[in-house]
């Protein structure tokens, strides 16, 4: 093998004293070597993103420091340097690419500019040639039209774009190592695939090696040379993507792989559910909402975005059918119209023999109990300031049963979803991100809802996490004889827990059937995209 | 709320202003017990210097700098936690009623705000002091109506910023009213910056109660620190202590609130500080 680019020896980074642990990164020696993807793993937490900003010298000092260890990046190391030399490093010959294309640009300069600054601090090439030098950059990251894009601002162009513009500042002075912090995280399924298939692309081409950091295993298997798995600031495996992927040895990682949602479409309910009268709980007709945004600041008039396009879907009861698309597909607007969030502006959402977009307000209230909705962030949807019996209970005290009554039931249904009947007395802060989303389950149950509306409530989780969440929610579903609407952008947990999709493009459903009709033949072009976009099919495909 | 004590307690300039005001309090509420007579009493002959028979001398007609100071601080802690008080209600409401609402609610209230906010704060409140006629009740209203708008102003932005949480959109779900989301799971969260804003504008109000009462606009029957200022400061040249001591009472106080606020906010926000 080559020689490395990069190598961290028994680094350590210090948390401050009110951190839950010592070490962020906690005795970590690994290498980088010359034109290879190495990607680390781990859950949120894990300290991967720490190790990465050492690297670079980003962490937020004084409070967050490297304790011990040595990071050599061609024979110096990184850690001794004085300021002036770790800058020269910086973009130079280490780059870095951030999850948040949108924070990471700044948003009163154009793209191009931003880019011509990399190039200006760090080399003496003239304004002419360095012009040519960032066309050259972004048609080799394949944006259309450079010249155009050059003189846009971040906000004009998609997320992909942007992110695409980052990839090119980073290659901007062909660095020796990209570090890559979750590039893909915030983008959507078919342009993470795009991305990392760019990444990929460029990084033979160019011969950079890439420090690749993620939580999914799913764009390990796309992209991956070399993996190494992090938990809690150590790291527990190390090896070549082939191995640790389909033989992990240590048994954290094999969680992690089990955990991944497979790509085995679920069957129908087979329990007698199938049987029963197809009768429609919840039927959409037509319905509409558009939004209006303003051209400019000085603009006058509006100009109309539809949201949600004519959408008519029928949900049957005890059935699950998920909603997948993109950032933008309209389907959180949907989920906002039919539990009475947002007034849809044309069409009927009819539970039950009743149009509930024709109430008002306040002769809507007698029919919530049974529209109840679980939200994305588990971090804001649960009011810091009350106590999680309270707010479980919060429906039923609402629509009249008394507190005491209320708060006994609402340590039932914390048992149920899996957590102490003691964690009615505590505050939101006290539970990790996936307990939070049981609490969110529970205060969903609590008003007994015939239907209920999940709204991406697992892609804020870690994957391990999600899983158990998912279960969780397959279970209630049939204790309960609950009908489900899961708005997903992934398709993996899709089919992990519906037996039905409905697939959003554009506000408007572009394709619906069973779940294995879907996975089996794909028929809109965009179905058939979205599934061909699934990181990691391949080998989900070998491992079972 | 243990780290939150532990954070504010801890910062040095919060425990020394603390102490300062705790003081000062003490000071004002025992003010009748430990000087029976009336501030005003004649007690000796004029400017006699201070640490002599009375510890801070006397003024100009005979009367205890010290007296006046014990009970100048009642007046002015009074006025000052009663105008704030009154500011922070008023604003509460008008700032989260905007906020909650929006739209033309929103426009009409903060416009409204807006009015009160152009007209230079001070001049406004000489003017609604001597159209009221001067006493501690119009003072009051005065300090009040030019304070309130800043509060609104803030709990406008934080209800704005609340109430796109999921936690509220659960509650709407949930088929809870409005009034009882406002004041139930919104207002909760928005104490922390109100509470911050509440003590900085009592430092505020100490200081324009200062002024007026200079200006001769004070409450008339109610001795207090700025009036001691106006009072002395024909003599100067010839008696410092008159307007030094008080001036020092009143530095010290608004200094220490500010103090206490910032402090506040610092532990209220630990991540502000260490990032």
């Amino acid at each position: 093998m080559s020689d490395p680019v990069l190598s961290i020896e028994n680094l350590s980074v210090a948390l401050p004293s009110w951190a839950d642990r010592p070490f962020a990164v906690d005795g970590v020696s690994l290498q980088v070597l010359r034109r290879e993807i190495l990607c680390v793993v781990g859950e949120s937490g894990s300290g991967k993103s720490v190790m990465a900003k050492s690297v670079l010298r980003l962490l937020p000092e004084p409070h967050v420091r490297v304790a011990s260890g040595r990071i050599i990046y061609e024979g110096t190391d990184l850690l001794t340097l004085p300021p002036d030399g770790i800058r020269a490093i910086r973009g130079g010959r280490i780059a870095m690419i951030f999850q948040e294309p949108m924070v990471a640009l700044n948003p009163l300069m154009t793209v191009g500019r931003q880019t011509d600054e990399i190039i200006e601090v760090h080399t003496r090439m003239r304004p002419a040639e360095r012009r040519q030098r960032i066309i050259e950059l972004f048609r080799d990251v394949r944006l259309p039209e450079p010249e155009l894009i050059l003189a846009s601002y971040p906000h004009e162009l998609s997320g992909g774009q942007r992110q695409r513009v980052m990839i090119a500042m980073a290659l901007a002075l062909e660095p020796a190592l990209i570090i890559a912090d979750e590039p893909t995280t915030a983008l959507d399924v078919t342009t993470q695939a795009q991305i990392l298939r760019l990444l990929k692309e460029l990084q033979a081409r160019h011969g950079t090696a890439i420090l690749f950091i993620t939580h999914d295993f799913g764009v390990v298997a796309e992209i991956a040379e070399r993996v190494v798995v992090m938990r809690q600031g150590k790291l527990v495996e190390h090896g070549p993507a082939s191995d640790v992927l389909l033989r992990p040895q240590h048994e954290y990682t094999r969680a992690l792989v089990a955990a991944v949602p497979s790509l085995t479409p679920r069957r129908m309910a087979a329990n007698g559910l199938a049987n029963c009268a197809e009768q429609a709980l919840l039927s959409l007709s037509g319905v509409e909402k558009t939004y209006s945004s303003r051209r400019g600041p000085f603009a006058l008039g509006r100009r109309p975005v539809p949201a949600v396009a004519g959408v008519s879907l029928n949900i049957a009861k005890g059935r699950s059918l998920a909603l997948v698309g993109e950032s933008g597909s309209g389907k959180s607007t949907l989920a906002r119209c039919i539990v009475g969030l947002e007034r849809p502006d044309r069409g009927a959402v009819v539970l039950e023999g009743v149009d509930l977009a024709r109430l008002s307000r306040a002769k809507m209230r007698p029919y919530r109990k049974a529209l109840q909705m679980i939200f994305q962030d588990p971090f804001a949807s649960l009011n810091p300031r009350w106590r999680v019996g309270d707010i479980v209970a919060q429906g039923p005290i609402i629509n009249g049963t008394p507190r005491r009554k209320a708060l006994g039931q609402a340590c039932e249904l914390l048992q149920l979803v899996g957590l102490d009947p003691k964690a009615a007395d505590r505050y939101p802060h006290e539970f990790s991100g996936g307990q939070r989303q049981r609490i969110g389950i529970a205060r969903a149950l609590a008003g007994k809802p015939k239907l209920i509306i999940a709204d991406e409530p697992v892609s804020a989780l870690d994957v391990s996490v999600q899983k158990q969440v998912l279960d969780l929610l397959d279970e209630l579903r049939t204790a309960f004889e609950l009908s489900m609407l899961f708005i997903t952008h992934d398709l993996r947990v899709a089919a992990h827990v519906c037996e039905e999709i409905a697939v959003m493009k554009e506000g408007a459903i572009v394709e619906r059937g069973s779940t294995s009709d879907i996975f089996a033949e794909p028929r809109h072009p965009y179905t058939q995209a979205l599934l061909a976009s699934v990181p990691g099919k391949n080998w989900q495909q070998q491992l079972s | 709320m243990h780290g939150f004590w532990r954070r504010f307690i801890g910062n040095p300039r919060v425990a020394l202003s603390l102490m300062w005001l705790i003081f000062i309090v003490a000071v004002a509420a025992a003010a009748p017990v430990l000087e029976p007579a009336s501030p005003f009493a004649i007690v000796s002959r004029p400017f006699s210097p201070p640490f002599g028979d009375f510890l801070f001398g006397t003024d100009s007609l005979g009367r205890d700098l010290l007296a006046g100071l014990m009970y100048g601080a009642r007046t002015s802690l009074l006025i000052a936690i009663i105008a704030t008080l009154a500011a922070v209600a008023f604003g509460t409401l008008v700032g989260s009623i905007a906020g909650f609402y929006g739209g033309i609610v929103d426009n009409v209230l903060m416009r409204i705000s807006e009015f009160f906010q152009t007209i230079p704060s001070f001049i406004f409140a000489i003017v609604l002091v001597a159209i009221l006629a001067p006493s501690a009740g119009s003072i009051v209203i005065a300090i009040a109506t030019v304070s309130w708008p800043t509060i609104s102003r803030v709990v406008r932005g934080e209800v704005l910023t609340i109430k796109a949480r999921d936690f509220v959109q659960a509650a709407v779900v949930a088929g809870q009213r409005d009034m009882s989301i406002l004041v139930g799971q919104v207002l909760p969260n928005a104490l922390s910056p109100l509470i911050v804003t509440g003590s900085l504008l009592v430092a505020n109000a100490i200081l324009i109660e200062s002024a007026l009462s200079f200006l001769g606009l004070g409450a008339p029957d109610l001795m207090s620190w700025g009036f001691q200022i106006g009072a002395g400061r024909a003599f100067l040249r010839d008696a410092w202590w008159l307007v030094t001591v008080p001036g020092i009472a009143i530095l010290l106080t608004v200094l220490a609130i500010n103090l206490v606020g910032e402090g506040l906010n610092d532990a209220l926000n630990p991540r502000l500080r260490d990032l």
